[in-house]
């Protein structure tokens, strides 16, 4: 089984090809350029590399957002694109779930979180049991001070991930009175060869979407949709 | 590859609130023109809201596309090129169809041609007469754009005069919203005026000092809005289709004005008009008089062929794709890419 996996939904673009259980390739670069520059580049240099067919790729599996909307939106139609051109279905990853995944085998809870503005982040909270994947909390929109408060609830040890954590770091040492660790530099960014490797668990329970239904959810509605439901409320 | 001396562009457009793809063959022959428009989400906002439009085109662009090549009964393998709007344009709304069309391609190994909207729209006129050939003036009007160019060859265009406010189009967007015709404001107002007398009310063109051939038409705008506020100060009732008519005359007699006077300054030959507000059929013919009586050629698509759609660009990319251009993986959308620029 092989998987071609595109992580754009951050500042990171990343690509990577899985084949029956090794991560054949992967790039990955934190750098200004937009995904659109750098995105399909790196997808070709990975190509030419590993002498790529495409055609013996059995999908496509993306980060599907939370993240960035202009970066969700090239990984999503840079996936759907390719899955219409090949014929293969997408694999469609909460992108909090695979960013934690890198750090499977953690003891304690894993809080991946994404850097959301005004004090918000993009979270969730997992956990590994005998080498499985444990949804703690659902990932969601979430106030920083409201999820510091739910973590010291919960009496266990946190292990942070993802540029919210950098951001919210102060906030988080503050705050945060149960025992927390940072993860490291190579563990703490989004991943598409953790996104392959959660994607490929995906596949094998027979979880892909076709490349033309495929939508990244954004767990948040626009601006202009918000302002209006807000409205028709008041009415 | 075909395999014969004909060309297949599979295009992509997604510059504002239209998913489209279309199959063209040599810049002329549309095998197929797929459009998935917005316009009744949009409608709820009063006009296109640009994160919406970017997420409907996710949900959209890999339909559409198949929706094209099934049409033109041909498949990605007899494709030689694809060509795609990478500006101007709404940036989200451009990534959409970009990023698409750059994964198809480069996933087939296809050729990729970037194509400027505007140009896509001026080459619609090659696919509505399959005769026309440059040079030629071209007037390009929509809800984002106007746009007086003079077409010196195939993808050598030399702007003569654009507007330094307010697009024609939004101009009338604008217009309708505040009589209470709502969007899409452009054939909203061209109904209501038929209606009305269209010299009832004197509403000024603001003439553009420096720039010959430039328009303005936020002035416009603006003088509409206060004689429907000094109206509804002193108690009047306000005559919506009187407003609508008189409006769109000096919309047209400005248009109209500056084209001629750039007819007779290069001695055009062939006028042809463009992009949405073209398909208005009062300002279509006033240009076509004028034309006429200057014994000027007048050209003008289609109504389907003025709207945003990929078959004009696809006829946009053919004559970018026998030039020679070809675009790589790293195209990015340009929200304000200037006609002529790469």
């Amino acid at each position: 089984m092989k998987i071609l996996g595109i992580e754009s939904s951050g500042l990171v673009a990343s690509v990577a090809v899985y084949e029956n259980g090794i991560i054949q390739g992967a790039f990955t670069t934190n750098f200004k350029k937009t995904h659109s520059q750098t995105l399909l580049p790196m997808l070709d240099v990975l190509k030419d590399t590993l002498n790529l067919d495409l055609d013996t790729v059995d999908a496509i599996a993306v980060a599907a957002g939370p993240g960035s909307f202009t970066g969700l939106r090239i990984g999503s139609a840079t996936a759907k694109g390719i899955g219409l051109a090949i014929d293969k279905p997408l694999i469609a990853v909460p992108t909090l779930e695979a960013m934690a995944y890198g750090l499977w085998g953690n003891d304690g809870l894993v809080c991946p979180m994404m850097d959301a503005r005004r004090n918000q982040v993009f979270t969730a909270i997992y956990k590994f049991e005998n080498g499985q994947m444990e949804v703690v909390k659902e990932q969601c929109p979430m106030d920083i001070n409201e999820l510091i408060e739910e973590l010291n609830s919960r009496d266990s040890q946190i292990t942070f991930l993802g540029d919210g954590a950098v951001v919210q770091h102060n906030t988080i040492e503050e705050k945060c009175q149960v025992p927390h660790l940072f993860a490291p530099a190579h563990l703490s960014n989004q991943s598409a060869a953790s996104l392959c490797a959660r994607a490929a668990i995906y596949y094998e329970q027979g979880k892909t979407v076709s490349a033309d239904d495929f939508r990244p959810d954004y767990l948040r509605l626009s601006q202009a949709e918000r302002e209006r439901a807000e409205r028709l409320k008041q009415e | 590859m075909t395999g014969s001396d004909k060309v297949r562009i599979l295009a992509i457009e997604s510059s504002c609130d239209e998913t489209a793809a279309a199959v063209v063959v040599n810049g002329r022959e549309v095998l197929s023109n797929v459009i998935s428009t917005q316009i009744p989400i949009h409608t709820l906002y009063g006009g296109v809201v640009p994160e919406i439009a970017s997420r409907k085109h996710i949900e959209r662009v890999n339909q559409v596309v198949k929706e094209a090549l099934k049409e033109a009964n041909t498949t990605l393998d007899e494709i030689d090129a694809i060509g795609v709007t990478y500006g101007p344009g709404l940036v989200g709304a451009l990534l959409v169809g970009l990023s698409a069309a750059k994964a198809i391609a480069w996933a087939k190994d296809i050729p990729l041609v970037g194509v400027h909207h505007i140009e896509g729209h001026i080459c619609a006129n090659y696919i509505e007469d399959i005769h026309l050939e440059p040079p030629f003036m071209c007037l390009v009007v929509s809800g984002g754009h106007t746009h007086l160019v003079n077409v010196a060859d195939y993808g050598k265009y030399e702007i003569l005069g654009r507007t330094r406010d307010d697009a024609a189009g939004e101009a009338f967007d604008k217009v309708a919203r505040a009589i209470g015709l709502g969007y899409p404001g452009g054939p909203k107002v061209e109904v209501k005026a038929k209606e009305g007398n269209p010299h009832a009310i004197k509403f000024p063109v603001a003439k553009v000092d420096d720039g010959v051939y430039d328009f303005s038409f936020s002035g416009l705008k603006s003088a509409v809005l206060n004689y429907i506020n000094g109206a509804q100060m002193k108690g009047e009732t306000i005559n919506e289709a009187d407003i609508a008519a008189s409006f769109q005359q000096a919309v047209i007699d400005a248009l109209v004005g500056n084209a001629m006077k750039a007819i007779d300054e290069y001695g055009t030959t062939k006028f042809a008009i463009a992009g949405g507000v073209a398909s208005n059929k009062t300002l279509s013919a006033a240009l076509e008089k004028a034309c006429q009586e200057k014994g000027v050629e007048f050209y003008h698509p289609a109504p389907i062929l003025c709207t945003d759609n990929a078959a004009m660009i696809g006829a946009a990319a053919y004559y970018e794709y026998i030039n020679g251009r070809r675009d790589g993986w790293d195209l990015n959308a340009i929200p304000n890419l200037v006609l002529g620029e790469r």
